[in-house]
């Protein structure tokens, strides 16, 4: 996948964890837990939807790398190259 | 599909749950709607577990359902349904009454720090520095602090303080002073963000509700079917056994409590040494006793709140909460706008308790010490609603005897276990590979939103697993 689809992915994902997320003025490089209602349980939901999507697999440790859109972004590319 | 007994179930499934808690229901339903086949299995003739309700002379009464944060709203939308959201409604009125002090409040941050700034005279920094501390708190913080350690620091000797903030939440997850202020202060903040709720329609609605989506989603629910042993061969988990069926599985979940798990379940052979000697450091918390009181039919009772918490004991200490004789109890009061349609009146008193006291009785002792009981609560209420006693037409109680009875708990805990159990919960599949627990661990993963969310949590773990098979 391509930057800009992981990108896409993840906002799609955020999208339907909470459908009145506004993801228009997100700021990529800010943390997304300071922009949107998001919370712990959330960020877990991101992770099992990205397992089962791409059979990816996010061991605790590395959720804070998950912390803004760009260090998702990041951290998924390498990930999902194949995809 | 929902079978009343365990022949309605299949040969083999991604995952069994073991018991239909709210935390056994809530990673059933996540795994099913991840894909995953999954098998449902409860002792008991109803769903439920500890969140459960009985039938008597017309009265439904509720266990356990006394009161939650709001964040159940999110989490019932996120990992349930519309409908069960919407059915979530606040409590307004809770009522505290103790020699010490008599306040109403909606028991948020904003209602609190006027109560503490007005009635208590504390300064307003001091107010906000506790609850931007409390707020910032997370389980995996340092633990060393204790919660009156933790009192002591801001609100320096004002017991009548510490008791206002301790009270609710010892009767909410049986924890007391001495318990790591971290598992205080995350549950208060919970509570502090919007206040009390409950469930419109009482726990059998709810609980109604949940089956329902189950079955929606594909799960296999069987009820009056309970496991004898969990398989494990070389190491990892290949099924249960039920009766005389053996049901192969890639993983087992069990939302029986943690100790039963390992014991009774799995058995200690399973386990290596090192993760026994662990285990051996856990605590199973207190229990509970409690007082249901139905009104006759055609009678009324005032509003007098919906969550009382009262006391006739001079200073609070959580010695004095769990005594047998105990002072200290709450009224969860139920009027017809609990369950519209059904229009009765019903009073549920809580106070905490010790298993050990109640199981040293002989039968005859134990009866009397329940009538006892029945007695100094109804005494306690009619200072609330005088005259109280000749409106009732139904009373019984129930000890930590009881909820032994009904959830198999080690010491019929209510509460789970200390902290300690948090991280054998969470790392039991490193012991035994395809073995899960989810249930009361840690205090704080305790009450109906714990509960609920540690559900989820411990799903994603099994789902982990399943997929890196």
């Amino acid at each position: 996948m391509t930057i800009d689809e992981i990108k896409n992915v993840v906002l799609e994902i955020i999208q339907d964890i909470d459908d009145e997320a506004d993801l228009e003025n997100l700021n990529s490089g800010e943390a997304l837990r300071d922009q949107l209602d998001l919370d712990s349980m959330d960020f877990l939901d991101i992770v099992m939807e990205l397992r089962k999507r791409y059979q990816i697999q996010i061991p605790e440790a590395d959720y804070p790398q998950l912390a803004t859109l760009d260090s998702c972004v990041n951290y998924l590319t390498p990930r999902l190259k194949a995809a | 599909m929902l079978h009343k007994s365990i022949t309605g179930a299949g040969d083999r499934y991604n995952v069994v749950v073991i018991g239909s808690g709210l935390g056994g229901l809530t990673t059933a339903n996540r795994l099913a709607r991840s894909g995953h086949s999954v098998l449902l299995l409860e002792h008991h003739h109803q769903l439920g577990g500890l969140a459960t309700w009985f039938k008597r002379k017309g009265h439904i009464f509720d266990v356990s359902l006394h009161g939650f944060p709001h964040g159940m709203v999110k989490t019932c939308r996120k990992y349930w349904n519309r409908e069960i959201m919407e059915s979530i409604v606040q409590l307004k009125n809770i009522v505290f009454d103790n020699p010490q002090f008599s306040l109403t409040t909606t028991f948020d941050r904003n209602d609190f720090t006027g109560i503490l700034i007005n009635k208590f005279k504390i300064s307003q920094e001091t107010i906000d520095n506790f609850f931007n501390t409390v707020a910032a708190m997370n389980f995996y913080d340092d633990q060393s602090m204790s919660t009156r350690e933790l009192f002591e620091t801001f609100f320096p000797g004002r017991d009548d303080v510490h008791r206002l903030l301790m009270e609710p939440i010892t009767y909410a997850n049986g924890s007391t002073l001495e318990d790591p202020a971290i598992t205080y202060g995350i549950v208060f903040s919970n509570f502090m963000n919007k206040g009390v709720f409950t469930f419109k329609g009482g726990t059998d609605h709810l609980i109604g509700m949940m089956a329902d989506e189950l079955v929606k989603n594909g799960v296999t629910i069987c009820k009056s079917s309970r496991v004898d042993r969990i398989v494990t061969e070389a190491g990892r988990v290949r099924g249960v056994q039920v009766g005389d069926r053996f049901i192969e599985a890639d993983s087992v979940v069990s939302n029986s409590g943690i100790l039963n798990t390992i014991y009774d379940l799995a058995g200690k052979d399973a386990f290596p040494a090192e993760f026994l000697d662990k285990v051996k450091t856990v605590r199973v918390n207190t229990s509970s006793c409690q007082v249901y009181i139905g009104i006759k039919k055609d009678a009324a009772i005032d509003d007098i709140g919906d969550l009382l918490f009262v006391s006739t004991s001079e200073k609070f200490s959580s010695d004095e909460l769990l005594d047998m004789h105990t002072r200290s109890r709450t009224f969860s009061l139920y009027y017809p706008k609990t369950r519209p349609g059904h229009n009765r009146y019903t009073v549920v008193a809580s106070m905490n308790g010790r298993f050990d006291d109640w199981d040293r009785l002989d039968e005859s002792e134990y009866e009397t010490e329940k009538q006892a009981m029945i007695e100094r609560t109804l005494v306690h209420l009619e200072d609330y609603i005088p005259g109280v006693r000749q409106k009732i037409d139904w009373l019984e109680a129930a000890t930590p005897k009881t909820i032994h009875r009904y959830t198999l708990h080690t010491k019929g805990t209510s509460f789970g276990t200390k902290f300690e159990g948090l991280d054998i919960s969470r790392s039991i599949f490193k012991a035994v590979p395809g073995l899960f627990h989810v249930g009361s661990v840690g205090i704080i993963m305790s009450g109906w939103l714990g509960a609920i969310n540690y559900g989820v949590i411990v799903a994603n773990d099994v789902d982990g697993y399943i997929r890196g098979m």
